[in-house]
């Protein structure tokens, strides 16, 4: 059993007041906090720590060097990839998408091939694929997904064909919370050969990932989403992808090489990483992981899982509310609108009584015509989050629906 | 600095230092939010809509007579109820009192949270989108 009180006690900032009253924070899908022992590893790394990486010979720079490599392992451990060098360090989701889109297009992607794509992807995991099929000539496929939130399989099986070059899908939707069904679009795809990208931003702070498992070629998420510090992200690769694909960015740290004639890259994964690297960030990743590995995701799982549904049993209970995503299989994240009331609105409202949700169209914009709404509001759990935040949430819903008058 | 302009703000500073909590501000927002008169439907285009991903707005302006007129709408009805406010003060002025008024009364009842200039659409691009009318009869007035 988790013990929530004790867990909280790490997070200062859930001890904090907003407009008089105790903090409520619901918006763990942008970004979670930070516990204290993250928030040590950082100003722990300056003090005792600071020195440049993969670039001094002096202790403290060789002793930066070696914490960043062990980092690098525990990551590869904590999604059980096979190899250290599987993983590289990007400056997030979003980069961490657009160094394949960029590399895996220059080398594999001609006129007419096609990319594969959903109808709920986040615009990190659209954007980079329509600039690509722009420059490219080619052709970007969208499967859509079904009035629940689930994914519409039969089409995807309808639309993998021998022009497909890659398939690039979220595991969680930051706006339904579906879980799509990833180890079986990976067998799917590699039974012609096609690549899979999972964007893994809002799944890898809830589930249990294991990259081996689910068989994806990319597997890509942010640190600041999994309680580490902003500025970093992990792309997976399988080694046989990094072997192929070229570097997209230059500069120090990413050659064995360099005369005024000509360039040699370093080996895999340095030449991926070129410039200085967000040393300190690593560092608090390396804390993140070992924090959620001692409380334990399996842990963390379960006790979303019924905070997800009590919370939904309270919303369902409530008259007026139209919940979008509602799959058998989804976790940590419920969106809603309360009926003739706008989203806006509403978060204003619950702004006042120290509620901190998301309102908008939360950067998924097809999501949003899919269902015909301007946006919505979005609910996102964590495992510190208690049956009590819930209780406030549901007060609140409560108050702006008093506010505009809707309960006589 | 236009005097009437600031009477109408002293009255709304008055009118908002009887309520007791934010609450109460809220619900006259959504109030007069909800009475702000509707916006001719075909004046709801692209060129009189302030983009932003929180809330549409749409603002027109035109000048009668040497004042201006104003019309705007949005869907959310909080943002309606502070442009329900503008209104009050800006609406059927001079051209030139509105280009040099000083919007103090905002901050003085407590709404300066919706003034961020991050948010496209907060109070920040609509007070730009009604002055930029200002500017715009102002500099008409002008060449004539």
């Amino acid at each position: 059993m988790m013990n929530i009180e004790k867990i909280r006690m790490d997070f200062p900032i859930l001890q904090k007041k907003i407009n008089d009253h105790q903090l409520v924070y619901l918006d763990n899908a942008a970004t979670t906090q930070k516990p204290k022992p993250v928030i040590d590893s950082i100003v722990n790394f300056y003090v005792q720590g600071n020195a440049n990486i993969h670039r001094g010979i002096y202790q403290l720079s060789e002793q930066a060097s070696n914490n960043y490599e062990s980092i690098r392992k525990k990551v590869k451990d904590f999604i059980n990839a096979e190899k250290s060098h599987e993983i590289i360090f990007t400056s997030g989701t979003t980069e961490s998408i657009n160094l394949i889109a960029d590399s895996f297009g220059r080398t594999f992607l001609n006129k007419n091939d096609e990319l594969i794509i959903s109808e709920m992807e986040h615009h990190s995991n659209i954007i980079p694929w329509q600039m690509l099929c722009k420059r490219k000539k080619s052709s970007l496929k969208i499967v859509s997904f079904h009035d629940n939130g689930d994914l519409n399989i039969d089409q995807l099986r309808k639309t993998i064909n021998e022009k497909t070059k890659l398939i690039a899908i979220t595991h969680l939707s930051n706006v339904l919370g579906t879980i799509n069904p990833i180890k079986e679009i990976c067998s799917l795809a590699h039974k012609k050969n096609i690549p899979v990208l999972v964007d893994g931003a809002q799944a890898i702070q809830h589930l249990k990932i294991d990259v081996q498992d689910l068989d994806c070629d990319f597997y890509v998420f942010s640190a600041h989403k999994m309680y580490a510090d902003t500025g970093l992200g992990v792309l997976y690769a399988k080694e046989k992808w990094l072997q192929k694909l070229e570097p997209t960015r230059y500069g120090g740290g990413m050659i064995s090489k360099v005369t005024m004639q000509k360039t040699t890259f370093a080996e895999i994964p340095f030449k991926f990483e070129a410039g200085t690297q967000n040393i300190s960030a690593v560092h608090s990743l390396g804390s993140a992981i070992d924090y959620l590995n001692n409380i334990g995701i399996d842990n963390i799982h379960q006790y979303e899982k019924k905070l997800l549904s009590y919370a939904l049993n309270k919303l369902n209970q409530l008259n007026g509310i139209t919940i979008y995503g509602t799959s058998s299989n989804k976790s940590s994240i419920i969106s809603f609108n309360i009926d003739h009331v706008h989203h806006y609105d509403a978060v204003m409202i619950l702004d006042k009584l120290g509620i901190a949700v998301r309102s908008g169209t939360h950067c998924a914009e097809p999501i949003m015509n899919h269902y015909h709404i301007s946006g919505c509001i979005r609910v996102s759990i964590a495992f510190y989050n208690t049956t009590k935040d819930i209780d406030h949430l549901i007060k609140g819903i409560k108050k702006v629906q008093e506010m505009h008058k809707l309960n006589e | 600095m236009n005097k009437q302009i600031n009477q109408i703000q002293e009255s709304i500073i008055e009118e908002f230092s009887h309520f007791n909590d934010w609450f109460e501000a809220y619900e006259y927002l959504i109030n007069i939010g909800k009475k702000l008169t509707n916006m001719d439907e075909n004046l709801k285009t692209e060129e009189h809509a302030i983009g932003g991903c929180q809330s549409q707005v749409w603002i027109s302006a035109q000048l009668m007579d040497g004042k201006i007129f104003y019309e705007a709408d949005s869907d959310s009805v909080l943002i309606k109820g502070i442009i329900a406010l503008l209104f009050e003060v800006l609406n059927k002025q001079d051209p030139q009192s509105v280009v040099s008024s000083d919007l103090y009364f905002i901050e003085k009842i407590g709404l300066k949270n919706h003034l961020s200039p991050t948010r496209s659409n907060g109070l920040f691009s609509i007070i730009n989108q009604l002055k930029m009318y200002a500017n715009m009869f102002n500099s008409d007035n002008i060449e004539e």
